[in-house]
Order: C-alpha cells, then structure tokens, then sequence
C-alpha cells in the first residue's frame, strides 16, 4: 500500500498508483465479463507520424489479455501504418475533416467522440478510453483503470496548490472555475469509462464549448479546461494518478514509481503546422 | 488517515472517518432522487429493540434522504408509535417466528430475496440489512452507497487470516479455503444496489438450504455464507469496524 500520496479522493473515489492494487484479483474480477475495450485517438495532418509507435507500444501494454478495438480519426488514412495487432484485437481508420487550426482541432474532439459512439462503438464497446496519439506505452495499463467516470490527474499539476492550476479564470466562459475551488487538474489527453457515460459527459463538453465560441471566447487550454469544469460539478468515479499520464520532459519525482503512458517528444511548432 | 488500510487490493474504497467529505457526497446525491431501504428484524424477544433502533435510525440514517424502514417482526402490536422524519416512512411486515434464533437469522435471507422479488425492487435503489440491536450515535451517511457493501467486523479487524472466523469444514457451502479470504464481514450490516443485494440473499440461502439438506450447519450460520459470497463477488466499498461496534469489545 501507498502512504506517500492520496490514494481516495473525499468523494472515494480511489486514485490509482503502483502498489494499491492487485492485478490478479483485478483480473480474475474482470476477465470473466469478455469485455471489449475501446480506445479513441486522433491522427490529424502531421499527427500521423505517431500512429506506428502508439500501437506497437499499446500492442505491448495496454489492457493485455482483454478485447480492444481502436478507432483511429484521421483526415490522412493512408498515412496510416498497417500495424500487427494480436488476438482480439482490432484496428478501425474513422475518417474525419481537418480544422484549419490546432486548437480547433483539438476541441472538435469531443464532438467527433460522442457522435462515433452514437453511431458505431456504443455497439462495439463496454468501455472506452479517449487518448492522444503522441503518446507511447512503456508499463502496463490494466482493468485497475476501468470504472464509469475515469479521469487522469495532468503530469504538471499533481504536486501544486489549486491556485496553481491553469483553470480558465474568465466568468465569461463556459469552462470559468472560481478560485478556491476544484478538485485537481485533470489533463485532457486521458479520460474514458463506460461507453454510456463517455458519451454523456462528450456531449456537454460540446455543448459548452459551442456556448464559448457563441461568446466569442476560447478557454485557456481548450477542451481540456472544459473537461475540468466538467468534472469539478460531476465527479470522476476514479482517478488514475500521473502514472497514467506522464511528460517525459519532467524529471521523475518519488511518487511515481512507475510511468505506464508519455508524451513523445516533438516540436509542438513544426507539428502543428 | 494513514494509519489504517483505506483502498482494497481491487481498489474498493474502505470508509474510516477523515477519507471522505460528506458534504460532497451529498451534493451528488441530491442530484439523483435516491430511495434507499432498510431491512430489519424484530423477532421474539427483539421486540424490545424496535424503538431504540428506530428513533436513532429514524434520526441518524441517511438524514435527509428518503429512506424506507422494513420492519420484519412476528408480534406487530408490541409497536408502539414512532415518530418518523418526513422523509422515512416505516413498513411493518409480520413474519412467523421459528423455533432457534439460528433459523431466524437464516431465514432472513430468504425472506430479504423473496421481497425484494415481490416488492422492494419496485420500491428502492439500494437496500441494506441492519441488525435490530444496534443503536446510532453518529450520522451514517451517504458514503455507504455502492453497489456491494460489506462492513468490516470489529471482532476480526487485527485477526491475521487463520484465526478469521470462516467455515473451514469443506462439507459446508460456506467453506473456505486455508490460504484464502480478504476481510471478515459482518452480517450484522452489509447492502448495496437491490440487483446486487437480491444474488447475495439468493446465493446465500441456496448455501443455507444445501448445508441443511447435507446436515451441517455453518460456524457462524448466515454470516459465514455471507462471507463466502463476498470473497468471490468482492465489494465495491467496505464500511470499517467504526460503522458496526459490538459493545463486548
């Protein structure tokens, strides 16, 4: 057990590190049920270039044993490496159009999500995680991350005080959280549940950031602001501590014993161009 | 709280005072309109319990929220009249006594199935199983609803797993391997989603009435099956000891 870092939220929902829980016990609970696990990313323009490294390394650890299928959005389908899945596994190209800017891009994300489970993986998928692509896997990522809300807490965050956090500050917007308020920081580029409850929580995202862009108003960090603003008035059911969501450009500090997902190190100019 | 054990290898919360805000949770439960029921027992000389149990429930249990009382009981005029919130409201239903306190406490399975089939389904989200002896000092709190609920014994909090008071003789439906067992649960209060609390009582009495046929009786009767089904079907939330006390301890 863990007695270095907050592993129940005071709502009890249990925040997930290295040594809180057991695998095997997680397994036998869970491999009986023949779920099927979705995964979303999104592949846009340049993105591309980091679909062969994010399966490859997903192939290797993520939700090993169980069923999955990813859905791939991209605007480029045949910038797509043909990837070696195993067994049970699944590789779907969703195309979609490409905004003109990145940060719109970024935020039409949960549009595109919740329209794709309407339409498809509602069907497909018991549950479903919403990832970036310019990520890889490097340790294992299991059924101890499965619950309804599940959402991550952001790699830059989890050790600075609420006044720190980048909510967006501004009452006009749709994502403001007052100071003095707010649970953690949660980073955008993890999030998932119950295939239900995903699309639930997509659709308001949306809604409230049509109601920005109706303001005429971008929220500081895109749809991640949104998604925090979410979650502070409906409470993830559980929390996946930055384990689950590292930036190797961090130095690694003594409560992560273990880094499961990272960033890959890019040029945030020349990519996203 | 750093002392005590607040997470289950499966990542069930384990509820101690100073893990949680109630104040949170109750701002998320507001939002749904939840009714939550309460089974209970009052048979023979339990009678004596009802009042002490339900001014302190009617008081303590889930304040604020709709809650509704079953009381089982085989001598319906000992009640007098109780003053409930006007969010409660007290069910009482006349049961046959039995001839040892044993069958009663075994029956109370299948009595718990076979109205929740009939009844209680229809009635509430989330039913638990109190134990009439008891009396609330404290608020107990949304922070008991999840979809399987078990309560820590007191008894066996410290215990390591050999002296756990599991039935041990493979003869018994309730048996439990040596080397196997996460917690003691009591049965003195343990609940969850009606779906859940209906497979429980199922599948505990059909352990019962099997122990029965084989004539044997399990170590600690109902608690035992109870026991057996939580180490397959583990729990999504435990209550510590501090939510069952035994006044002996």
């Amino acid at each position: 057990r863990r007695q270095d870092v907050l592993t129940v939220t005071p709502w009890l929902a249990p925040i997930v590190w290295e040594g809180t829980f057991n695998s095997e016990i997680l397994d036998s609970a869970y491999r009986p049920l023949n779920l099927t696990i979705g995964v979303t990313a999104f592949a846009i323009g340049k993105y591309t270039r980091f679909v062969g490294h994010f399966l490859e390394s997903a192939e290797k650890h993520f939700m090993k044993g169980y069923r999955v299928n990813y859905y791939i959005f991209t605007d480029n389908p045949e910038t797509i490496p043909n990837v070696q899945l195993q067994p049970g596994r699944r590789f779907v190209i969703v195309p979609i159009k490409k905004y003109p800017s990145w940060q719109e891009i970024s935020m039409r994300r949960m549009e595109a999500i919740n329209k794709h489970i309407a339409e498809t993986s509602h069907r497909e998928v018991d549950y479903l995680f919403c990832l970036d692509i310019d990520m890889v896997f490097y340790n294992a990522w299991g059924p101890e991350t499965l619950g309804d809300i599940v959402a991550a807490i952001h790699p830059g965050y989890f050790n600075v005080p609420r006044s720190q956090f980048p909510y967006e500050r501004r009452r006009s917007s749709a994502a403001y959280i007052p100071d003095g308020e707010g649970d953690f920081y949660y980073g955008g580029a993890v999030f998932g549940g119950l295939v239900k409850k995903v699309y639930e929580f997509t659709k308001t995202c949306h809604m409230t950031i049509l109601m920005d862009k109706a303001n005429g108003i971008m929220a500081a960090w895109q749809e991640e602001s949104h998604l925090n603003r979410h979650f502070l008035s409906h409470k993830p059911s559980k929390v996946l501590s930055p384990e689950y969501l590292w930036d190797d450009r961090k130095p690694k500090p003594p409560e992560i014993h273990l880094i499961r997902f990272s960033t890959v190190d890019k040029n945030y100019k020349e990519v996203r161009d | 709280r750093r002392d005590v054990l607040v997470l289950t290898p499966w990542l069930a919360p384990i509820v101690w005072e100073g893990t949680f805000s109630r104040d949170i949770l109750n701002a998320q439960y507001m939002q749904k309109n939840l009714v939550t029921g309460v089974v209970t027992f009052a048979v023979k000389k339990y009678w004596f319990f009802i009042e002490g149990f339900m001014s302190s429930a009617n008081k303590y249990f889930l304040a604020g929220h709709q809650v509704n009382f079953y009381l089982f009981t085989d001598n319906p005029e000992q009640i007098s009249h109780l003053q409930m919130a006007p969010e409660n409201h007290l069910f009482v239903i006349t049961v046959q006594n039995h001839s040892q306190w044993q069958d009663i406490s075994m029956s109370r399975m299948d009595i718990i199935s076979r109205y929740i089939r009939s009844q209680f389904q229809y009635e509430v989200h989330y039913l638990y199983s109190i134990d009439i002896d008891v009396q609330l000092f404290e608020h107990i709190g949304v922070e008991i609803i999840d979809t399987l609920m078990g309560t820590i014994s007191s008894w066996q909090y410290t215990a390591r797993r050999e002296s756990k008071s599991y039935e041990t003789r493979t003869e018994s439906q309730a048996a439990i391997p040596k080397e196997e067992g996460d917690f003691y649960y009591t049965a003195s209060f343990y609940g969850g989603s009606v779906a859940e609390v209906y497979k429980l009582t199922r599948a505990c009495f059909k352990g019962v009435m099997e122990d029965r046929e084989n004539d044997i009786e399990a170590r600690w009767h109902d608690e035992s099956h109870l026991n057996k089904y939580l180490l397959y079907h583990k729990p999504t939330r435990l209550l510590s000891p501090e939510y069952y006390w035994d006044e002996e301890l």
